[in-house]
Formats: C-alpha cells, sequence, structure tokens
C-alpha cells in the first residue's frame, strides 16, 4: 500500500484539478447563455433568406445564375465547421465521423472532396487525416463575425464558379438543446429545393428586378451563402460551450470521486501504521516486562 | 381588406411580422409602394425607413442602412442589413452621426473614402429624417 504521504499529495493534486474543471464548467455556462442568444438572433435572418433564395430557384429568368444551376457533379465542396479549443466531449469527434462518412459516400461515387475548415480542431485533425485542404479559418472567438469567415468562403464560391466545385455543403453541430448536439450538414449550392411552398410557385413568372438581375443576384446569393455559414458558426459555438459544460460537469464529477476513494485508502494507510505502531510497543513492552 | 404578410428581419434579429395592407420600402431605385396580391419583385434598398401599414390605419417604421427586398404576391421579405424600431431611433444621436459624417467627407482624401463617407451620410441622414418624423407624429 501506498506511504500517506503519497496519497495525500495525490489528493490534494486532483482537488486542484477539479478546482479547474469546475471553473470551466462554470464559465462555459455562463458563455452559452450568451452563444444561444446569438444564435437565436441569427436564425430568423438566416431562413428568411433561404425563403428568399429557394423562391428565386424557381423564377423564370432569362439568364439563371450559376448558384441556381445544378449541373453533373464530379467534385464537391465542403465547409467544416468545427471549434477551436477541445475538452468539450465528443463533439469534434462525432463531426469528423460524419464528415468522414460523407467523403467515402462519395468516394463510392468518384466524386473528390475539397475542404475548408473552420476551427483549429479541423484543421488540426485533417492535418493528420489528409485531404484536399482549401482554406482554413481559426480563432473565430466567443463572437463570431461574418468577416473572419468572409475570407475561406471567397474561396470556396470561387471554385465553384470557376466549375472545380459542382456542389457546397456546410457541416456543423446543430445546437437541439443544451444536452444534446448532433451534426448537421446543409447544402448551400446550387440553391435549389429550399423554399417550402414550393407548390404555389409552379406557374410561370419571374421577378420585377431592380437593378440589373444579375448583380443583384450575385449581392442576394453572396449574402445568403454568408448568413448560412456564419449561423453554423454562431451555432457550433453554442454547441460547444453546452458540450463543454456537460464534460467538464462529469469530469468534475469524477475528480469528487476519486478524492473519495483516494480518502479512504489514506484512512487505511494511516490506521494501518497507526496499528502497526501500537503492536510494536505492546511487542515490545512484554518482552521489557517478561 | 386584402392583407400581406410582412417579415422585416435584420441580421440581428427578427424586427416585426404581421399583417398589413399597404408596405413603403426605399428601394434603391425611388420608394415602393407594396399592396397585396403585388408582382414578385426583388430589389436592393437604401438607408431610410420601411413603413408599415395594417389594416387598423396605424402605421408603424422602421429604420434600416440597407439592404433587400422581395416580394410575392402574398408576402414581403424585408433583409435588413440593421433594422431599428422607430421609437427606438434617437434624433440626436442621428443628428451627431449625420454631422461626423459630413466632417469626414470634408476631410476625406482619395476615392474609396469619399465612397465611404458618402454612404455613412446617406445613411446619417436618413436616420436623422426618420428621427425628425418621428418627433412631429408624437
Amino acid at each position: 500500500m501506498a506511504g500517506e504521504k503519497e496519497i495525500r499529495s495525490k489528493i490534494a493534486s486532483v482537488k486542484n484539478m477539479q478546482k479547474i474543471t469546475s471553473a470551466m464548467e462554470k464559465v462555459a455556462a455562463s458563455k452559452i447563455r450568451k452563444a444561444q442568444r446569438q444564435m437565436e438572433a441569427s436564425r430568423p435572418y438566416a431562413e428568411r433568406i433561404r425563403r428568399v433564395v429557394g423562391h428565386l430557384a424557381y423564377a423564370n429568368s432569362e439568364s439563371k445564375h450559376p448558384f441556381l444551376n445544378e449541373r453533373e457533379v464530379r467534385r464537391v465542396g465542403y465547409i467544416v465547421i468545427s471549434t477551436d479549443r477541445g475538452l468539450c466531449g465528443g463533439l469534434n469527434a462525432n463531426l469528423f465521423k460524419t464528415m468522414i462518412g460523407e467523403i467515402a459516400d462519395w468516394r463510392e461515387k468518384n466524386v473528390a472532396v475539397d475542404l475548408v475548415l473552420v476551427g483549429a480542431k479541423a484543421v488540426a485533425f485533417f492535418r493528420r487525416m489528409g485531404g484536399s485542404v482549401l482554406g482554413t479559418a481559426t480563432h473565430l472567438g466567443d463572437k463570431p463575425s461574418v468577416n473572419d469567415l468572409i475570407g475561406s468562403i471567397k474561396i470556396m464560391l470561387d471554385a465553384y464558379e470557376d466549375g472545380k466545385i459542382d456542389q457546397l455543403y456546410v457541416v456543423h453541430n446543430e445546437f437541439v438543446n443544451s444536452m444534446t448536439q448532433t451534426p448537421r450538414v446543409l447544402q448551400l449550392l446550387p440553391a435549389k429545393g429550399l423554399a417550402s411552398d414550393e407548390a404555389s410557385l409552379q406557374e410561370h413568372w419571374d421577378y420585377i428586378y431592380e437593378p440589373e438581375a444579375s448583380e443583384l443576384l450575385d449581392h442576394v446569393l453572396m449574402r445568403y451563402i454568408e448568413s448560412q455559414v456564419y449561423r453554423a458558426a454562431v451555432e457550433n459555438f453554442a454547441c460547444e460551450m453546452a458540450a463543454k459544460m456537460v464534460a467538464m460537469k462529469s469530469a468534475t464529477d469524477n475528480a469528487g470521486e476519486i478524492i473519495d476513494g483516494l480518502q479512504l485508502q489514506y484512512n487505511k494507510a494511516r490506521q494501518a501504521a497507526i496499528t502497526q505502531e501500537i503492536s510494536e510497543i505492546v511487542g515490545g513492552a512484554a518482552a521489557v516486562s517478561g | 381588406m386584402a392583407t400581406i404578410q410582412v417579415d422585416i428581419v435584420s441580421a440581428e434579429g427578427e424586427i416585426h411580422s404581421g399583417e398589413a395592407v399597404m408596405v413603403f420600402a426605399p428601394a434603391s431605385m425611388g420608394e415602393v409602394g407594396i399592396a397585396p396580391r403585388h408582382a414578385p419583385m426583388l430589389t436592393t434598398l437604401k438607408p431610410g425607413e420601411v413603413r408599415v401599414q395594417d389594416a387598423d390605419g396605424k402605421e408603424e417604421t422602421f429604420y434600416i442602412t440597407g439592404g433587400m427586398l422581395e416580394v410575392q404576391p402574398k408576402l414581403v421579405t424585408v433583409l435588413a442589413d440593421t433594422a431599428l424600431r422607430g421609437d427606438q431611433l434617437d434624433e440626436a444621436a442621428a443628428l451627431a452621426a449625420q454631422q461626423s459624417a459630413e466632417k469626414a467627407l470634408e476631410g476625406a482624401a482619395d476615392e474609396t473614402d469619399v465612397a465611404r463617407a458618402q454612404a455613412e451620410l446617406a445613411e446619417a441622414r436618413a436616420r436623422y429624417r426618420a428621427a425628425q418624423k418621428l418627433k412631429g407624429k408624437r
């Protein structure tokens, strides 16, 4: 059995760890509220613009914007949104598992996959895994801003316009509730089949465009992609905080259990030492008096 | 009376959602008024105010700094860059913004600066006008 002193120092170090994990849990719990608010605020815009673009796909204009056209798929692009920091349970691992499944599916169909990675964890993972990475964006902080994402979005849009990729997806964690987050794959381009009220849109019609249609469509579709990716980043951040809170809570609980176990061991060791001492004294006294 | 569903959203959240009989918006090529069963239309918006009239004849004003407008026969969607409810508009702050924009325009050196300053000025002016109009109404 380990000595008393060793056990005592072990208990002290586990207690320190417990302090840290419980502090991290509290930090995550306070951040999650802000993150959730941010996420909810970004939702209406993202949903409405998705609906507008869904309508757009049904307009019978003379010139279809390339972002709306479906074409034969030879290469696809994925924007993978992960967290910058770890210690958030299986959040990133689940996301990457989904992503690897997607890549495998496309490979079966002989379609190559290009990646743009957001978040340091995705960068580290795909550096090990391999894969064609076109761009990365890391360290978005607590408040992801559209400006931080624009660069990586542009890489994908340029690739799409040049015909290097034929479809564009974004992969991120969906915030179901603070206990559950699930990976989600969302198609961004071509923007087709997004409107829920499709039935009413079947007739022959077109928009009145002000100003020029092509210019306007560029603007709308650009905003559309930006808002979708931004929303994904914000939602993923809320997921990170929720997952971190849960992970840190269970880490704190586990640390408590370990401390209890060690404490028991310590008491036993102490008692054994005392018992031994007494029996030595008694033995010694018996030898003297005998 | 026929009504049309109006949704006004900005990147910061939902601003307004409801039925209306008439909507006015500052389209980039001049103000447009939209009644129910309007033809589908897609346009960009200038800084200015969006006015929504409901069936009771009440009118609500929203200030936007630009954005996009989509019209479907039964649906108007305003995708604002930033939007403010009329009553959040502060006249003094609006005037200060306008003055600082004017000052920036004076000192502006190269072309991009001028363009940016002009855009800011247009925005500040629209904000000020909206605030003043609202003050008159109260």
